[in-house]
This record gives C-alpha cells, sequence and structure tokens, in this order.
C-alpha cells in the first residue's frame, strides 16, 4: 500500500465521521436526507478505494450497492415520505445541538480508547480505521437517541448500518455473500419502518414517537 | 542566641517581618480609633511587606538550598521550623509584593473604613498568617498558620456585619475552611506516619509510604476548597465581596495563592514521586473549574461578586498548569514539567496583580459612588478616569490579551499543552486536548466577561444618580492602582525576567529548569526552543504602538481636523433615558442562552401586566446554582434533619445525660477493646 | 539582515495597501455572481478618502476611550497582519510573534472594538457588542484547535516553520488537517462577519453584528476602522493561504527573483480564495443569530475532535 493511497483511505473514514457529525448538526428534514445520501457517497468512495487498494473486486459491488440503495433509492424514497405524510419540516430534539456534539466527541473520543489498546498489532492508519467506524456506529446510534422523530431515527439507524459496513471493508476478507445479506436485510428494516411510519401516522396523525409512549400510557 | 547567627540570614529576616506584621496587629487594636492611626497602620504593612518582598527575591536569586530557623516555641521534640527555599520564597514574593501595594492603597481607602476596629487589628495578622504558612519548614507551624489565615480573615469577611448575606457568608465560610484544615492536617498526619516526623525535611527522607493517591485528594480537598477549585468553590464568591475591598483584594489575589502553594507542596515536593493517572483528575477539576467559574462570573451584575466568580476561573488555569506539569514529571519529561509550572506559577504571579488591581478597582467605584451593582453604575469614564484607565489595564490583563502579563502565562500553558503528545500514556492524551479547549474557550469568555464588567461600570450612560455623582477616590489608592497597572504591562513585555527568577523553583520541585531567557535576542523569551516558539512582549508592544501611533500622525495629517460634538446617532432614534441602554444581564443574554441554559437551567419569563394594568411587564431570568443544588443542598438538608432529631437530647434531665456520656464511655471502650 | 527588515516593511506596507483591494475585488466578484454590474474595484480606497476628509461626528457623551480605540483596534489588526506571512517566509518579525499571540491579538481589537461600541450607551451598540463576543467565546477557541492541530503536525507554532513544514512531502493528506482546515474556514466566515453569520452590507437593525457596533462612528475614525476590517479579512486569507497552500513561497533571504514568484503566487492564491468566499457566500442565506453558535460550535468541535485525533495517534517520541 502506498502511503498516499493510505492515506486517502484514512481521509475517506475520516470524512465518514465528519459527515456523521454533521448529520447531527442538522435541524432541517430535506438537509438531513441530503446529508445523508452525502454519508453513503463518501462510504461508496471508501469502499471503492479500499477495493482498489486490496484488489478486491466483490468490495465494487458493495460500493455500487451503497452508492444505489443508500445514496440514491433510500434518500428518494424518504423524500417521498416526507411529502406524502407532509412531516413538519423541522426536526425536533430531545437534546439540543451543543451537548449532542459535545457528547459525540466523547464517543469519538471513547471509541479510539476502545480500539487503540486492542488493535495494537495493525498498523496506525488500521487502528484509527476501525476506531472510525466504530465512531461512525456510536453517531448513528446517538442520533437515533437524541432524535424525536421516526424519519431521523431511520437515517440515525442507516447512519450506523453505513458504519458497519466501513469496520468490514477496512477489515478485509468479508465475504460478499455477507455484505450482500447485510445489504438486503438493512432494505428490509427499511422497508419494515417505512410501512411501520404509514400506519404510526394513520393511527396517530403523527409521527413523533412520544406519540407513541402516550399510546401506552407512559408520557414523558 | 540559636537564630542571630548561621547561614540562613534571610530567613531570619523574614520571621523579623513576620514577627513585625504581628506587632503591627497588636497596635492596631490601640491606633484604629483616630484616620491618623489607621494610615500609619498601613504604612507599616506596606513598607514590612516590601522589605519582606525583597528578602524573598534575595532569598530566590540567591537559589540554594534551606537555612531553616528553628524557633524555640512549638511541639517539644521539632520546635517551630521557619525557612525560604524556592518554593516558599518564589510565593513570598507575589505575596508581599502586592500586599505592599494592596496596603498602600488601603492607606487612603482603608481610613475611612465605617468601623476601622473591626478591620485593622486582623489586616496585618492576616498577612502575618500568609506569610507563616509560606516560611514553614514543618507540618506543625504550617497548620497553625493556616488555621490563623482562616481565622484572621473569617474575622475581616465579618467585619461589616450589618447585612444578613455578609453573616451568611462568613457561616459559609467557616464551615468550608474547618473542613479544609481537616484535610490537610489528615494529609500531614498521613505524610508524618507513626514517628511523628513533621518537618519537611524528615517527610522528604521518608520516601515510599505508598501514602500518595490520598495525599493526592486531601492536597485537592483542602488546598482546592481554599483555592475555589470546583465544586468547593461554593464559599469564595460569598465570602470575597463581603469583606472591605482591599481585604477582598487580599483574599481572592493572595489567599487563594497561598493554597496553591500548599498544593504544590504536598504534591510536588511531599507527596513522592507521582503515578501517570494523578494528572487526570486535577487536569479534569481544574478544566471544570475554569469554564464553570467564568460562566458563573458572566451571570453575575454584582461588581465584586464578579471578580470573586472570576477568581475561580483563575485558580482554575493555574490547576490546569499544575496538572500539565505532574503529568509531565510523572513520565519523566522534566523540561516539559519545568514549563508548566513556571506558567502555573506565572500565572499565580499575574493573577494576583491583575485581581488584587480589579478588587482595589471596584472598592474604588463602591467608595466613589456607593453602589457595586452594575446595573446602577455606567459613565464613570468621565468622573473617576484615573480609576478607569487602571481597571481598564487590569481588564485587558486578565482576559490574557497581548501585550499584558495574563497573556504571557496562558500562551506558556498553551504551550506545555503542544508537547503533550510525547506522553506515553492514552488518557492523557485524551484528556488534555479536551482541557486545552475549555481553557481557550474560558480566555474567550473571560473577555466577554470583561467587556461586561468594564463596559456597563465605565461606559456608556450613568444609570442611577449614585452613578451620576460619582466621584474620583484618593491619591494613595489611585497611585496603588496605577502601580499595579503598571507591573501588569512590565511582566508582560519583560516576561524573561519572571522566568528567570522562577527557575530555582522549578529545579527544586521538578529537577529541571528552563534555558535562561536574560540571554535571549531581543527580550524573547523561549520556552523549549526557538524554531519551536518564542514570544516577544516587548518587541510586540512597541509594533502596537508604531503602528496606531503612525496611523494617528498620518491620518491626523491629511485628513479634515473637524470633529462636532452631537447627539448620539443610534440609526436615527437616540433615546435620551439610560434605561434604553444595555444592562449587564442584557449584555450577557446571548451568552446565557447558548451556555447557561444547560449549565445553570437558565429561563427567562416575560411577566405581562393584566389587561388595563399600567404596571410595567417584566422580564425575569431563573438560573439555578446547579453545582449548589448537587453537592450542598443535600448535606445540609441532612445535616438540618440529623439537627431536629437531636434536638431533643437538648431537654433531658441529669440523670439521663449521665447515662448518655456513660453509654458512651462504655461504647468507646468495647472499640478499643475491640481493636486490640 | 537588512534585507529581511526591508521584506518585513515591504510586506507591512504590502498588506495595508492590498487589503482595501482584496474588499473591492470581493464586491466586483459578488456583484457579477448575482448579475449586478458592481462598485468599481479601487471603489474602497475612495470610500476611505472621503471618510479621511470628512469632519467626524462624535456623541456628545463619547469618552476618550471612543476616540482613541480606532487608532488602537487599527494597530493591533496591523501587527497581527503584518505577522503572517504572505510571500516570504521567515521573515524577521516572525520568530517574535507565534500563531497563538496572532489570534490573541485579534482578541485585543475585538476587545476594544467591543467597549467602543458600549461607549456611547445606545442599544444598538449593546446589541453589537453583546453578540460580537458570544461569537468569539466560540470562535477563538475554534482558532485555537485548529492552530493546535497545525502546530503538532509542525512541532511549531511559528507560521513561518509551519508554513514551511507543509511545504515538505512529509505531510501526505490527513485527517485532521481536513478538519482543521474546515474549522479555520468557518471561522474566518464568522470572524470577518461574512454572510451566513453577519452581513457586511446590511444595515437592518436586528441582523447587524459588527456594523451595531460601529454606527457611532464617522469620518476618519470610521475609514481606520473599516481599513482594520479589510486588513482583518485579508489576514485570515493569508493565513489559510500560507498554510494550506503553500506553494510558491519564498523562503527568507531566497533572493528578489524568489521574492516576485512569491508575491505573483500570493496575489493568485488571495484572488482564488476571495472568489471561493465569495461562491460560497452567494449560495448560502444568512443564520438567525442563534443559529451561529451551533455553527461555530461545529467549528471547535471539529477542531478539537482534529486535536485529539492528532494527539492519540502521534506515536511518543
Amino acid at each position: 500500500m502506498s502511503p498516499l493511497g493510505g492515506d486517502i483511505a484514512h481521509l475517506l473514514a475520516g470524512s465518514m465521521v465528519l459527515v456523521s457529525f454533521m448529520l447531527l448538526y442538522q435541524d432541517r428534514m430535506s438537509a438531513l436526507i441530503n446529508v445523508f445520501a452525502l454519508h453513503a457517497y463518501v462510504l461508496a468512495c471508501s469502499v471503492a478505494w479500499q477495493a482498489y487498494l486490496q484488489g478486491a473486486p466483490h468490495l465494487y459491488i458493495t460500493a455500487l450497492i451503497a452508492l444505489l440503495f443508500k445514496g440514491v433509492i433510500i434518500p428518494g424514497a424518504l423524500r417521498r415520505i416526507i411529502v406524502r405524510l407532509d412531516i413538519h419540516r423541522t426536526i425536533e430534539q430531545a437534546l439540543s445541538v451543543g451537548p449532542t456534539m459535545l457528547f459525540g466527541i466523547a464517543l469519538v473520543g471513547l471509541s479510539i480508547m476502545v480500539m487503540l489498546p486492542v488493535t495494537q498489532s495493525q498498523g496506525a492508519f488500521v487502528r484509527e480505521d476501525l476506531a472510525f467506524a466504530l465512531s461512525v456506529v456510536l453517531l448513528g446510534f446517538l442520533m437515533m437517541v437524541t432524535r424525536r422523530n421516526a424519519v431521523s431515527q431511520v437515517i440515525g439507524f442507516m447512519s450506523l448500518e453505513n458504519g458497519l459496513v466501513l469496520a468490514a471493508t477496512g477489515a478485509r476478507g468479508m465475504p460478499l455473500v455477507v455484505e450482500i445479506t447485510v445489504g438486503f436485510s438493512v432494505l428490509i428494516a427499511f422497508i419494515v419502518i417505512g410501512i411501520f411510519l404509514f400506519r404510526i401516522r394513520e393511527r396517530f396523525d403523527t409521527v413523533d414517537l412520544q406519540a407513541l409512549d402516550l399510546s401506552r400510557g407512559e408520557s414523558t | 542566641m540559636i537564630w542571630f547567627e548561621g547561614p540562613g540570614h534571610l530567613s531570619r529576616l523574614a520571621v523579623y517581618g513576620v514577627g513585625l506584621l504581628l506587632a503591627l496587629a497588636v497596635l492596631g487594636f490601640y491606633s484604629a480609633r483616630r484616620p491618623l492611626g489607621c494610615r500609619l497602620i498601613y504604612a507599616g504593612c506596606t513598607l514590612t511587606c516590601a522589605a519582606l518582598a525583597a528578602v524573598a527575591l534575595l532569598a530566590l536569586l540567591g537559589g540554594g538550598g534551606t537555612h531553616s530557623v528553628q524557633l524555640p516555641i512549638g511541639l517539644p521534640q521539632t520546635r517551630t521550623l521557619l525557612g525560604l527555599d524556592p518554593l516558599s520564597a518564589a510565593f513570598a514574593l507575589i505575596i508581599n509584593l502586592d500586599a505592599a501595594i494592596v496596603s498602600g492603597f488601603a492607606i487612603g481607602y482603608g481610613s475611612h473604613a465605617p468601623e476601622p476596629r473591626r478591620v485593622l487589628p486582623y489586616y496585618p495578622a492576616f498577612i502575618a498568617a500568609m506569610n507563616l504558612v509560606l516560611l514553614a519548614q514543618d507540618a506543625y507551624a504550617f497548620l497553625v498558620g493556616w488555621e490563623l489565615m482562616s481565622v484572621t480573615s473569617w474575622a475581616l469577611v465579618v467585619s461589616e456585619h450589618g447585612s444578613a448575606e455578609n453573616r451568611r457568608a462568613a457561616h459559609i465560610y467557616l464551615v468550608m475552611a474547618t473542613g479544609g484544615a481537616f484535610a490537610l492536617l489528615l494529609a500531614f498526619g498521613l505524610l508524618a506516619g507513626p514517628a511523628g516526623q513533621y518537618t519537611f525535611e524528615a517527610i522528604r527522607s521518608a520516601t515510599a509510604r505508598g501514602f500518595g493517591p490520598i495525599v493526592l485528594v486531601l492536597a485537592l480537598i483542602g488546598a482546592g476548597s481554599k483555592a475555589g477549585l470546583v465544586p468547593l468553590h461554593a464559599w469564595l464568591p460569598l465570602a470575597h465581596p463581603a469583606a472591605p475591598s482591599h481585604v477582598s483584594a487580599l483574599m481572592s489575589g493572595l489567599m487563594t495563592k497561598v493554597a496553591i502553594y500548599a498544593f504544590i507542596r504536598l504534591v510536588f515536593d511531599l507527596a513522592g514521586p507521582p503515578a501517570w493517572w494523578w494528572s487526570v483528575p486535577v487536569l479534569v477539576i481544574a478544566g471544570i473549574t475554569t469554564l464553570l467559574g467564568v460562566l458563573y462570573a458572566l451571570m453575575e451584575h454584582d461588581l465584586k461578586r464578579l471578580l470573586a466568580y472570576h477568581t475561580v476561573e483563575n485558580i482554575g488555569i493555574i490547576f490546569i498548569g499544575l496538572g500539565l506539569a505532574l503529568a509531565f514529571n510523572a513520565d519523566g519529561l522534566k523540561v516539559a514539567a519545568a514549563l508548566a509550572l513556571s506558567a502555573a506559577i506565572f500565572h499565580a504571579f499575574n493573577h494576583s496583580l491583575f485581581k488584587s488591581l480589579l478588587f482595589m478597582g471596584a472598592g474604588a467605584v463602591q467608595g466613589g459612588s456607593g453602589e457595586r451593582d452594575m446595573e446602577r453604575l455606567g459613565g464613570l469614564i468621565q468622573r473617576m478616569p484615573v480609576t478607569a484607565i487602571a481597571f481598564l489595564t487590569g481588564c485587558l490583563a486578565i482576559s490574557a490579551l497581548p501585550p499584558f502579563n495574563g497573556f504571557v502565562s496562558e500562551w506558556l500553558t498553551f504551550q506545555a499543552i503542544l508537547l503533550s503528545p510525547q506522553l506515553p500514556h492514552w488518557l492523557p492524551r485524551l484528556v488534555i486536548p479536551a482541557v486545552g479547549a475549555t481553557l481557550a474557550c474560558a480566555a474567550a469568555l473571560a473577555a466577554a466577561c470583561f467587556v461586561k464588567a468594564f463596559g456597563m461600570t465605565f461606559l456608556g450612560r450613568p444609570r442611577s444618580r449614585a452613578a451620576e455623582t460619582a466621584g474620583e477616590t484618593d491619591g494613595w489608592s489611585r497611585a496603588a492602582m496605577l502601580l499595579l497597572a503598571l507591573l501588569c504591562l512590565l511582566a508582560g513585555i519583560l516576561p524573561g525576567f519572571v522566568i528567570d527568577v522562577l527557575s530555582p523553583l522549578t529545579h527544586l520541585l521538578v529537577g529541571a529548569r528552563l534555558a535562561p531567557q536574560a540571554a535571549q535576542p531581543w527580550l524573547r523569551i523561549v520556552p523549549i526552543d526557538p524554531a519551536r516558539s518564542a514570544y516577544d512582549g516587548a518587541l510586540v508592544f512597541g509594533m502596537i504602538l508604531v503602528a496606531a501611533g503612525a496611523t494617528a500622525f498620518v491620518v491626523r495629517r491629511i485628513a479634515a481636523r473637524a470633529l462636532r460634538r452631537a447627539a448620539p446617532w443610534d440609526c436615527g432614534f437616540p433615546d435620551a433615558s439610560p434605561a434604553t441602554q444595555y444592562t449587564a444581564t442584557s449584555f450577557a443574554q446571548p451568552i446565557r442562552r447558548v451556555f447557561g441554559s444547560v449549565t445553570f437551567r437558565a429561563r427567562e419569563r416575560i411577566v405581562m401586566a393584566a389587561p388595563g394594568d399600567s404596571t410595567a411587564s417584566e422580564l425575569r431570568v431563573e438560573l439555578h446554582d446547579t453545582v449548589w443544588e448537587v453537592f450542598y443542598a443535600p448535606v445540609i438538608r441532612f445535616v438540618e434533619r440529623s439537627a431536629e432529631r437531636l434536638n431533643r437530647l437538648q431537654s433531658l434531665t441529669i440523670r439521663k445525660y449521665l447515662t448518655v456520656v456513660f453509654v458512651a464511655l462504655i461504647a468507646l471502650l468495647i472499640i478499643v477493646g475491640a481493636w486490640r | 539582515m537588512r534585507l529581511g527588515w526591508l521584506t518585513q516593511l515591504t510586506q507591512a506596507v504590502l498588506v495595508l495597501a492590498l487589503a482595501p483591494l482584496l474588499s473591492g475585488v470581493t464586491r466586483k466578484i459578488r456583484a457579477r455572481l448575482l448579475r449586478r454590474q458592481g462598485p468599481p474595484v479601487l471603489q474602497p480606497f475612495r470610500d476611505l478618502m472621503k471618510l479621511i476628509r470628512k469632519e467626524a461626528v462624535v456623541a456628545d457623551n463619547a469618552s476618550w476611550l471612543f476616540r482613541a480605540a480606532p487608532y488602537l483596534i487599527f494597530g493591533t489588526t496591523w501587527a497581527a497582519a503584518a505577522l503572517v506571512p504572505t510571500f516570504a517566509t521567515g521573515l524577521p518579525l516572525s520568530a517574535s510573534a507565534d500563531i497563538i499571540v496572532i489570534v490573541a491579538l485579534l482578541g485585543t481589537a475585538r476587545f476594544l472594538l467591543a467597549l467602543a461600541g458600549l461607549d456611547v450607551g445606545t442599544s444598538f451598540g449593546g446589541i453589537g457588542s453583546s453578540r460580537e463576543v458570544l461569537f468569539a467565546s466560540l470562535a477563538e477557541p475554534a482558532m485555537l484547535m485548529a492552530v493546535f492541530t497545525l502546530s503538532s503536525f509542525a512541532g511549531s507554532t511559528e507560521l513561518s516553520s509551519i508554513s514551511a513544514y507543509m511545504q515538505t512531502a512529509a505531510v501526505g493528506i490527513n485527517i485532521s488537517l481536513a478538519l482543521a482546515l474546515v474549522a479555520l474556514i468557518i471561522v474566518s466566515v464568522a470572524e470577518n462577519g461574512r454572510i451566513p453569520v453577519d452581513n457586511p452590507a446590511t444595515h437592518l437593525e436586528l441582523t447587524m453584528v459588527h456594523e451595531a457596533m460601529v454606527l457611532e462612528y464617522s469620518g476618519r475614525h470610521l475609514a481606520v476602522i473599516e481599513l482594520a476590517a479589510a486588513l482583518k479579512l485579508l489576514l485570515y486569507l493569508s493565513l489559510i493561504a500560507c498554510v494550506f497552500t503553500p506553494w510558491g513561497t519564498a523562503i527568507a533571504g531566497a533572493g528578489l527573483p524568489h521574492y516576485a514568484i512569491g508575491l505573483a503566487a500570493y496575489v493568485v492564491k488571495l484572488a482564488a480564495l476571495g472568489f471561493l468566499l465569495v461562491l460560497f457566500e452567494t449560495a448560502i442565506a444568512k443564520m438567525r443569530v442563534f443559529r451561529v453558535p451551533e455553527f461555530l460550535g461545529i467549528a471547535l468541535m471539529l477542531g478539537l475532535l482534529g486535536t485529539i485525533l492528532l494527539f492519540v495517534s502521534k506515536v511518543p517520541r
């Protein structure tokens, strides 16, 4: 691996973290979806670059899947859902942007702390790439926790899954079958959640998940 | 006659100085009745402190080891050891230099106190007690000095006992001071060991007792409570402003430094070699202290309380330096440790200068206008021009702006932070950048805080009758403030000398010293390596002056000289009422909203008058002191509840009291028996 | 040695001359992008001369601070701008003030400007000052975090050394560097009151920050303050140019031909950065005031992230 090639892989993995932070920062639904698409593009670039570096053609397919499904189809579908359901354009946050960001930084620090000692034997970049992937996963989780709206929770889930793919491609040797399975499971999850959304909407006239808690008798 | 011979003549001189201050305290009881007597006592303090500062400087320049003086009083086997090693001397220099100037201020300011008899005897005794702590070379003398310092400062806090607020402050202070002293007592007890080796010399030589971490925690509690580390700061912003302003200057500027000294003495000197993780709790607490201190200060609109809260922030900055020094020292990076330690002590010196200056300015404002609430001040730059210039200098210095001294010490701290990637352990390397961000954020917020403090007090239009009719303060006070302002500038443009003077101290504590700065060209300071970083305060100051001067000259040459005074423009809607100005509360509103909504749960409520009601509607700001609610309120509730329970014991018959005593005796005997 | 000082002096004069030109050029590009004709490129010079020749109107209750502040603000800003390497590195003065000093010098200027805004005691001055210090309370730490990243790369806080280090091949592409660049860009946009944060062309009362502080100024005082603002923009662009596009910058004492190349490269870089800035400005709408802290908070977080990544990944020597 040439140093420049490693540098670029590293940069792309780091950009995933950066875009994850951008996801946390958004307060408009449409912008959130655009940034999520960007997340998928960066993932596709990163995976494709890994395919080139490792000389593993099957990774190109993973990249293509990421690009097609997460970069084009899912954002498009989400946009349609928003229009169809007439979802409010601003995102309600359970925790405001500043503390969320601080928490996010702490999560990145945590994932570095967890990853670095575990993977001492690997090269510096591999360790950091794994730390980045874990950060993306944790940040996706954080997004699901701190957002009230179901659509942004879906996006949080998808970005979490992007982190998993990033980890898998960095680790080398994950079979294509697993990749595709993961891709399809995500797609199915997406469809389920989509249907779910419509149902919530029919029932409660909102997609704010607090409405669900209310119906269970647990008001927050 | 043992203390007229031997090599420790400087230590002996210092002891005489302390004796002289105590004598002045006794004299103070008698001479406080008339103004001339007050002036003479304060003048005596000025001269004695100046002499003590000179002695400390000589001791520091001399470098050398400690030549202690033995006093024939104290514990039977140890006597009392007093002396000036480089650490003591550095802090004695800081304390006495500043105390001399503050006493000079008090010659003018303190003579028109309402009840001088409640201030005067304790004032010299307070300075003497601080010196005693610094001079002490054994634990016994140290603790006696420490307690004397607490008691005298408590007496000064209650000197204006008229208001219930001050009495509450004094009460909380007393409780916290007792707790702090208790922690220090325990720390020294652990260090002294079963043999009772109370001299520092003996403690130092008895190595590897394994109490290090406990001593660190106790030092953080004991010294930290006196210095004002969060969450032990609660008494500080109440007690410091309650005293008369010159005493506030001493408490905020100097007593906190004595606490820093105690921490350094315990952790760096006596506790033995540090482990790598010691720095982490210190750095985390220091970072939180720094940020919370400045945010508290920003929420405040009482000038003296603002300054007191800001002391908490500066203590945080000093402790960041100390934490870095601990981290570097533990991993053998000696020069980096010397840099961090120099930065911390330099900042302690700077803080003593500008915090005293600002408290004196606040005192002058209070004396001139009778107000210290910024919401009722304004426009004092016209009526108190000299105080305004001095206060502005202090504001610039404390906001860490070049070319003043506060910047230099923060710059050194930043340089130390930038060396931290060399540390071998992950945790400090992760914590230190976060602390650096906190420090940078606090520096910018401090600037915001002092734009507010100066702008609301001295600029704009007077917001009350009191501010309109304010008058300039007396000559002694002005001279003292200007002298401190000058020192702030000098320490900022000639920092190399300060660093050089401090180098014996770093050599003593971490075994390394920075390269001599006087040898650098152009009055430059170079902490590590000229290719790495350098700062030339004098040159920067010169550049600003030349650039501003040249511009003023050129503009005046080519410009129209015409200058017309007119009503303010204000976008075409000038309003004559001073109530339309921004106030301290409204100035801080954006910051309150951004930083305070989580930290203080700040909420704003608009209370509208009912329709038809002609009273004005109000904007109410609610702030919660989170630290108080989390740490103190439960303790207070517990104490009150148990006191209520125990109240029944107050009205028992004698027989029952005897029963209680008897049961207690039996219980103790059983414990003693079981222990064996 | 003498040549060094001459270069230093040239640079100080050069930044002063280029600053109004830069704001003229950006205004022109902006107007063209909006399909307007726009004022001539030299218009800022004319404005400055016009202001200088006019009489200064000062409010009745303004203090000496109000009249002294413009010169002090300008002095500190100019001193800071003269310290950033433009066409050549290793100038004599750059060894006496590193990038932290430059940031702090701008802080001094801002402190004085905020005080000047409060001096007359009008409500607009108060609005401007209080918002300015809020923005600064996030922008300054963000800037310092970017500085931390850069200087732990280069092992130095001096701009000349950083710039020289960036010219070497050892740098490579690094995520921390990218994060620092983004943070630095956000800070530059905010500190210069450019569009998503503040609108330099507006006089809409409730949106302005910088303009609100200088509302009471007129005549020569206003001219000096405007020039200082232009210098500040130039400073930030030079900073980005010298750190992230160090190509072509002459090394100290390299001789006149190298200096000429450096100068040409510098002007090109400045023009390109100015163009990008304007392009960004025309593509984006101004934010609400309370979105700005979040925007700057991002810069702070990115800077911190970059620093942490770098501090942790660096192998101890």
